[in-house]
């Protein structure tokens, strides 16, 4: 097996993990299929110390994403309310899905149009904005487009870098570090904060992600590949991790 | 002369006629997760209108949505789990039927403690940033009175208590006297509910009712966190958190949810649905789950 022969999936999950490089001991939040096999493949490989959960009520300890309650190695009961308790004190890096982002990483989760009477209402404010304005925050969008990336999101549950920033202090606490999707990976790592292209996964033009974007996104004159998983991690993946494939259900390998 | 302890045991029907139109009302649980369905469809049969709903969202919030007894929304999600958006709850919020008052979890986590310790709010720095101050009035900012760790006076919110009339809980064995225990992974926020309402409105059913005696052999010391210093009225209701998940005594019924959220298809669907799982005596709705319909 080579790395060359990773598939798409395989390209978002490594590109998640790295999205939790540095973080050390804290809880580790992925939210998601891809998102969740990637916090297990970082604590595998990596990050050691990260602690994940086990979708529900649990911190465990299986390298294994998806295992039945008896095979579960626990560490530590972690109802609903224990999750603020993790949250608020900055010990957390959560993976959320965002329905709209702008280009400075401002998330919507509640509802499309006007709030008031919306045309489409979705999850709700769910724990955003108190995620957002405690902890590191990464987004997850499996599907990049521009219905996602937009120029103004209609309603921001999640805060980024302009909010932030107009808080001063009392935004101290704000990180967006990364966006990662289907087709690449973005980041914040510019003087005012604006959306920047990190990366394009393999067989991914700059064009494409360009017009699948519905601002302007800053892009650098070279853009790098996304990395290729290494054979251990690709070993880990379809062996340990998911051997069932989860991932490639929800990003499709392009023919 | 000695007292006689009181017993709580109440009928679903005792509860909804404890109840008044207008009622803040808190319901337990989480999403699709050991919700008191039994007294929810009850709600939905009675005459009882303009509720005030405060609920970590599950088919709690839609189905009083569909029956059209909700004036008002206090939440911070509303999702049936294995389907992710409460469809109920979406056609109310889209056809302008119900008002809203969104919130982040957290914020629903301290707006209860507050109101359970008679604190008009608690502080955090949840919601800044957000829409959320855009979005729910009730929010407001406040500079921090005390400076923090680097002699700062920092910019919070202040989260009001969340005042209630009303709490209803499902936990998975009770006394009479209204001592219970969650059995499952989460207590989720049943306890600060029931201590966030007034004396007389705080009500629990159970899949189980047993003596007090027995009560701790169902399970641990620390999964004893309902006391009967929280409950007013019980309710044995096995099968009460159908279609919801009510671990370990059961998982949800996914079929029987599929068919709950295909009922928001339109209004002849809803009419079947509610003829037939709503408008029917709690007895005849277990028969049936019970006979596979």
């Amino acid at each position: 097996m080579t790395a060359t022969s990773a598939t798409r999936a395989e390209v978002c999950v490594v590109a998640l993990a790295e999205c939790f490089r540095g973080d050390g001991e804290i809880l580790a939040n992925p939210i998601g299929t891809i998102p969740v096999i990637a916090g297990r493949l970082a604590r595998a490989t990596f990050e050691p110390d990260l602690c994940v959960t086990d979708g529900e009520a649990a911190l465990v300890d299986n390298d294994a994403a998806f295992v039945a309650p008896e095979d579960r190695v626990l560490e530590y009961w972690n109802p609903y309310r224990s999750m603020f308790d993790w949250v608020w004190s900055g010990r957390r890096h959560v993976v959320m899905g965002a329905s709209q982002l702008d280009r400075y990483g401002n998330q919507n989760l509640a509802a499309i149009g006007d709030y008031a009477r919306p045309t489409v209402q979705l999850l709700g404010y769910r724990g955003a904005p108190g995620n957002t304005i405690n902890d590191t925050t990464t987004y997850w969008v499996p599907r990049h487009s521009t219905r996602v990336f937009v120029e103004r999101v209609d309603t921001v549950t999640g805060v980024g870098w302009d909010r932030a920033a107009a808080l001063g202090r009392a935004g101290r606490f704000v990180d967006v570090r990364r966006v990662v999707t289907d087709l690449a990976v973005l980041d914040f790592e510019t003087p005012d904060k604006r959306m920047r292209l990190r990366s394009v996964h393999p067989g991914v033009t700059v064009d494409e992600v360009v017009a699948a974007t519905g601002f302007e996104l800053v892009v650098p004159d070279e853009v790098p590949t996304s990395r290729l998983p290494t054979a251990e991690e690709l070993r880990l993946l379809r062996e340990v991790i998911d051997p069932e494939g989860a991932r490639e259900r929800e990003v499709p390998t392009p023919a | 002369m000695t007292g006689t302890a009181a017993d709580k045991l109440i009928s679903v029907e005792e509860v909804v006629a404890r109840l008044r139109p207008g009622m803040t009302i808190a319901i337990g649980g989480w999403a699709s997760r050991r919700k008191p369905m039994a007294v929810v469809r009850a709600i939905a049969r009675s005459d009882l209108h303009d509720l005030t709903v405060v609920t970590h969202g599950g088919p709690d919030l839609g189905l009083l949505c569909a029956a059209g007894k909700v004036r008002r929304a206090i939440y911070a999600f509303a999702s049936l789990d294995t389907i992710p958006l409460e469809p109920h709850f979406r056609a109310a919020r889209q056809a302008g039927a119900i008002e809203d008052e969104p919130l982040d979890e957290g914020l629903v986590h301290l707006g209860l403690q507050a109101a359970a310790w008679r604190v008009p709010f608690l502080p955090t720095r949840v919601g800044l940033g957000s829409d959320l101050l855009r979005d729910n009035p009730r929010l407001t900012t406040f500079t921090s009175p005390v400076p923090d760790a680097d002699g700062e006076h920092e910019l919070l919110v202040a989260m009001p208590a969340i005042r209630l009339d009303a709490a209803i809980c499902h936990l998975n064995v009770a006394d009479r006297r209204g001592n219970a225990m969650f059995l499952g992974p989460d207590l989720y926020w049943d306890d600060l509910m029931l201590q966030a309402a007034p004396t007389g409105c705080r009500f629990i059913s159970a899949e189980k009712v047993v003596d007090t005696a027995e009560l701790a052999g169902h399970g641990c010391l620390h999964q004893m966190r309902i006391s009967r210093m929280m409950v007013d009225g019980v309710v044995h209701a096995p099968g009460g958190a159908h279609p919801t998940s009510c671990e370990p005594d059961y998982p949800r019924d996914e079929a029987a949810q599929r068919a709950y959220a295909d009922a928001a298809a339109s209004p002849e669907a809803w009419a079947a649905y509610r003829a037939e799982w709503v408008d029917v005596p709690e007895e005849e709705y277990q028969r049936k789950v019970r006979e596979g319909r």
